[in-house]
């Protein structure tokens, strides 16, 4: 239990950033040039703690598996970036979003963490509005803030419905100018296969060069991982084709804790699938939940109507409709969080309700809205949303209501990371989606983007620092070393035998076996034997993989199917310690719904005086049951409530 | 839907490439396009034949990674899309698709369809950027922008790297590209003060990786498929002649 | 000279276009004076304007100007398109289709046709004028050379006016993208007044165009 230690500053809750800052390690400017730093991710978090770092005058050498860093993910998400500036004037404050961000996650992130992340959030506007991100503004000139995700404040700065992108781009930008100088080196279309420990602490990695399939090594003297999250382990979920866990899976093989593996957000406005054809899901943004109101048809047989295609939406009157987000939470009505509004539809879809042909959806209806403020009004503010959804269904929801369902979104849980972001094995850090830090059991909407920056712009580049500060004397790393050799060989035997099992069915066809036991098991609604059968049909459906996936061609050229097998292989074992976290996890909180924990109205009910802890899973060999490391939740600023949003 | 598709199929950078036809059945008219081509490699893989290969990832039209050039138009028959927010219903039952890479000097064929857009990376390290580091900057709102102005620097911004328009334009020109992150930067006040810096250096940069010249015939902005105007161009040229104008001597 | 192969992609557009600029202005001079043989049959004007440019001293010095303008936009042209050329070095199997401005594809055909066109006509108009023999004509106002009388004559040939017809309209494309295609260059592009820069840029090569071409055909058919 010594290993977790999340070493958090002393003092009181404001004043522990502060503190740590003025006491820590620093590496003087002659010394930074000595030392090395991987970073492997591009993303938001990746890219801004590599510009960091190279702007500090370490040596950086950059990891991406696209062609340029501007692909990665962190470019898709819409809404915008939480930051407690308080320019509204409506009340806004630090600990004001401290406490939501806390509240939101259901009590089950670090106080201290999160207090941080609240407390960097205005530096990161800054930055990025003096990198020429141009976030929307008022017509005095000032940035403008929007409402977002049921918050009861207006602290969300935007720019379109692009923002993400936007702030990728800066801080791609500032990686590029890192780049020119020399600082930093980058490796695009490079995929990690292997962590190396030297005597304990992370020294290097090994990748493939997607291009050319040859397997390099490259050492540092520290590492930072900054993949991502591991939603598509569900196959159908919003991230990107090529978004997966495999470097935080194989930093977890080589000694580094997972938190919280099995908290996932399912986001509800997706549009739903529509054919075995799929390959993702695309999100509609949350802000439709501001004007649209969801609905299923009140009776059994108008649904079933609907699901044959003999009745339409329009032709079912107001009496005939339920309304079940305004009906169960008539405080907050449509505009619940993410998890409270995904159950919801999951549940009447469950009983029978749901609509399309599938049955696996519900209304987001905007006729009421475009009656009370005008077809033109809501062009304004939906119009390219409407656009691309009619592009993908084929429906005009000016005329008939969206469909929508929940897909899997955002993987709260991750590599295990103390206050300083580091892992548990020392000198490996991770930053943005792929650590558990912030988030709790759900992440508010618009703070994942404040999170990878946080931890790229403003966290890592301090205590990266501390750590390094006794590197010093550490000389650059020979790659021909024994734990090198290891490393790379273990690579070479995992591709060697997908590449030589040429069995009968193809990897896709794999994953989307997995992504349905994930979906019906460890999905929107768990519980106990649902669990405990996934667990096993995972180690069935991995032991059939290892046997009959074929992957076609040789490791010496480019070869998606190859790529997708090794991240496959990685997800095999990470659906099942989901599964078993999911299992372990006797309460229901924030994403994370055990059937069995509920209230009387459904619900989710915690187990606080069990439960308040962060589970930390620790390899223990293949094919052996993994060992849970407790880390408990100490709440001494805050106070402990259900989540009420009637 | 029943289609035939005439693709481009290379192994390497350096192998010579040529057209194979492929047949794909029952293939659904609410399927993307690259869900399509998903099914095609499914089964070639079945067959054990090579999968073709092509960039893609978001499959939202944000990232720009996917990059085909269908029927004689970048990103297909569309405006304002990328290729993997078209679907098949834009197709006829039956119809020929001829798909290709994009085709210029700067953007060498890796495999298949992938081109290699690194070209792009060069131009924005020669300048895309404002040289400031991380912290010491001032509030956010310490620097007020018109509205106007912010939503100009948007448009241009908005850009997402995927080469439509050097595919599109007969010079294979960058200009597009490179107009957007010069405009940008050059209507905010943040970007204003290395502006003459900026737009000689990634003119420069452009031209030595050997992109062709701009003849002002706008197939950049027809394709573009978050339908930047060519008016970012003129204001680079703008810039451009301003900039070479009132340089001081180095 | 040799610099302008050096230039940057932008600046050569500049360049190009100031010149494009340039020799438009000269059209206009050229067109005015030459539409004066539709206007005095007695030929007596248009031959004392000519007598003018040929021997005002400004206009004289103005004409290796417009040389140079001429040779400047001819290798530019040349060289951007070479450029052009080599910066797609496999052609795409199916012809592109995107929407673009129509006549801006064929510039070079365009202009390499102009260009040709131009040798004829200096052959016949510029070098006789300059070093072969005309005959002189006395009016009233005073005896100068008989440059229209040789203009009528070319007309009066059908081939020739047919070839000249050509020649003007693919100046009359030329000029259609040319013309808008320059304040873009320059960086001259405002959402007020482009739209009336293109609409300018029409009207003025179809006003020219007809103009040139009205000279010939009200020659062939009425002198």
């Amino acid at each position: 239990m010594a290993k977790l230690d999340a070493k958090i500053p002393q003092g009181p809750l404001a004043e522990k950033w502060t503190n740590y800052k003025a006491h820590q390690n620093l590496v003087n400017p002659s010394n930074k040039r000595r030392l090395d730093i991987i970073v492997v991710g591009t993303g938001l978090a990746g890219a801004s703690a590599a510009a960091s770092f190279g702007e500090m005058g370490f040596n950086v050498k950059v990891f991406g598996i696209h062609d340029s860093p501007r692909r990665a993910h962190s470019i898709a998400a819409q809404g915008g970036i939480n930051a407690a500036k308080n320019y509204p004037n409506d009340g806004d404050s630090i600990y004001r979003l401290f406490y939501d961000t806390i509240k939101g996650g259901d009590y089950r992130a670090r106080e201290a963490n999160v207090y941080r992340l609240a407390e960097v959030s205005n530096n990161i506007i800054d930055q990025c509005v003096a990198q020429g991100v141009p976030f929307a503004r008022e017509y005095g000139g000032l940035l403008d803030n929007r409402s977002f995700g049921g918050a009861q404040v207006s602290r969300t700065f935007y720019a379109r419905g692009q923002t993400g992108q936007q702030l990728l781009l800066g801080a791609y930008s500032a990686l590029s100018k890192e780049i020119k100088k020399g600082s930093v080196k980058m490796f695009m279309r490079r995929e990690m296969l292997e962590l190396v420990v030297i005597e304990g602490r992370a020294r290097g990695i090994i990748v493939r060069n997607l291009i050319t399939g040859e397997i390099e090594r490259h050492s540092a003297h520290a590492v930072v991982i900054a993949t991502g999250g591991y939603s598509n382990v569900f196959f159908l979920s919003t991230n990107a084709m090529a978004s997966n866990g495999s470097a935080a899976w194989k930093v977890y093989k080589k000694g580094a804790f997972f938190g919280n593996p099995s908290f996932t957000q399912i986001h509800p406005t997706c549009i739903p699938v529509h054919g075995d054809y799929q390959s993702k899901l695309t999100l509609m943004s949350e802000s439709l939940r501001n004007d649209g109101r969801i609905w299923v048809p009140k009776h059994k047989d108008d649904a079933e109507k609907i699901q044959k295609g003999q009745l339409k939406p329009t032709e079912i009157p107001e009496d005939r409709r339920d309304y079940y987000l305004e009906r169960r939470y008539p405080a907050f009505g449509n505009l619940v969080p993410r998890d409270v509004a995904s159950r919801a539809a999951k549940e009447r879809c469950d009983a029978g309700y749901g609509v399309g042909s599938t049955g696996l959806a519900v209304y987001l209806d905007f006729e009421d809205a475009i009656k009370r403020l005008g077809k033109h009004v809501i062009e304004a503010r939906y119009g390219n949303l409407f656009q691309m959804y009619e592009k993908i269904v084929d429906e005009n929801p000016y005329e008939t209501p969206m469909m929508i369902y929940p897909a899997v979104h955002y993987t709260m849980g991750g590599i295990w990371v103390d206050y300083e972001l580091q892992t548990t094995i020392p000198g490996l850090f991770a930053a943005g989606e792929a650590n558990f830090s912030d988030h709790g059991a759900n992440r508010l909407g618009a703070s994942a983007l404040m999170q990878g920056l946080s931890d790229g712009y403003f966290v890592l580049p301090y205590t990266i620092q501390n750590y390094l500060a006794d590197q010093i004397r550490v000389p650059r790393f020979d790659t021909n070393l024994p734990e090198f050799e290891q490393a790379e060989k273990e690579a070479k035997e995992r591709i060697e035998k997908l590449l030589s099992i040429n069995g009968t069915d193809t990897v896709d066809t794999f994953h989307r076996r997995l992504g349905l036991i994930m979906w019906d098991h460890v999905g929107m609604g768990r519980n106990k034997e649902g669990l405990e059968e996934a667990i096993q049909m995972i180690q069935e459906l991995r032991a059939e993989f290892w046997k009959n996936v074929r992957v076609p061609g040789k490791n010496e050229m480019v070869n998606p199917e190859l790529e997708k097998a090794l991240r496959l292989a990685d997800y095999m074992e990470l659906g099942e310690l989901m599964a078993r976290d999911a299992l372990l996890r006797e309460e229901s909180c924030g994403g994370h719904f055990r059937e069995e924990h509920q209230t009387e109205e459904g619900e989710a009910l915690r187990d606080d005086e069990n439960f308040t802890y962060v589970s930390a899973w620790e390899f223990t060999g293949d094919d052996k049951e993994p060992k849970l490391n407790k880390e408990p939740l100490v709440f001494e600023f805050i106070e402990v409530k259900q989540r009420n949003y009637k | 839907m029943d289609l035939t598709l005439k693709i481009w199929r290379q192994a390497t950078a350096s192998e010579k490439g040529k057209f194979v036809e492929y047949q794909v059945h029952n293939i659904s008219a609410d399927a993307s396009f690259l869900e399509m081509l998903d099914v095609l490699n499914e089964e070639l893989v079945r067959k054990g034949e090579d999968p073709v290969a092509f960039d893609h990832d978001c499959r939202e039209g944000i990232c720009g990674a996917c990059s085909l050039y269908i029927n004689g138009r970048p990103h297909g028959p569309d405006k304002g899309i990328t290729t993997c927010q078209m679907h098949m219903r834009r197709f006829k039952d039956g119809e020929t698709i001829v798909i290709e890479p994009w085709r210029a000097k700067p953007f060498p064929v890796i495999k298949d369809l992938m081109v290699d857009r690194t070209a792009f990376d060069e131009i924005i390290q020669a300048g895309g950027y404002v040289s400031i580091n991380t912290g010491g900057v001032p509030d956010a709102n310490a620097i007020p922008i018109p509205k106007r102005d912010a939503d100009t620097a948007m448009d241009a911004a908005a850009c997402i790297g995927c080469g439509a328009c050097v595919a599109a334009c007969k010079n294979a020109s960058a200009m597009l590209f490179v107009a957007a992150k010069v405009s940008q930067l050059a209507v905010l006040p943040q970007g204003k003060i290395e502006a003459r810096e900026r737009v000689q250096n990634m003119v420069a940069k452009m031209d030595e990786l050997g992109f062709g010249n701009c003849t002002n015939t706008y197939a950049c902005e027809a394709e573009c498929p978050k339908e930047i105007s060519v008016s970012h161009i003129a204001r680079m040229n703008r810039e451009y002649l301003s900039a070479k104008l009132l340089s001081q001597k180095k | 000279m040799s610099k302008t192969v050096t230039y940057s992609s932008v600046a050569k557009k500049i360049i190009m276009s100031l010149a494009g600029l340039f020799l438009t202005s000269f059209l206009v001079v050229h067109l005015l004076i030459n539409l004066l043989i539709l206007f005095d049959k007695s030929l007596e004007l248009f031959n004392q304007a000519a007598h003018f440019m040929a021997t005002n001293p400004l206009i004289q010095t103005f004409q290796y100007v417009l040389f140079f303008g001429f040779i400047l936009h001819i290798i530019l042209g040349v060289v951007l398109q070479i450029q052009n050329w080599v910066a797609r070095p496999v052609r795409y199997e199916r012809k592109g289709s995107s929407e673009q401005s129509y006549f801006s594809k064929f510039m070079i055909h365009t202009g390499a046709i102009i260009f040709i066109f131009l040798i004829i006509h200096f052959a016949n108009f510029f070098v006789k004028a300059k070093f072969g023999h005309i005959d002189s004509i006395t009016y009233d106002s005073g005896t100068y050379e008989n440059l229209g009388q040789l203009v009528v004559m070319l007309f009066s040939d059908g081939g020739y006016v047919i070839f000249y017809v050509i020649a003007i309209l693919l100046l009359g494309f030329h000029l259609e993208h040319g013309f808008q295609s320059a304040f873009q260059s320059l960086g001259l592009n405002h959402s007020r007044y482009t739209p009336f820069i293109k609409g300018l840029g029409t009207v003025f090569s179809i006003l020219v165009t007809l103009g040139f071409i009205a000279i010939p055909l009200v020659i062939y058919f009425s002198f």
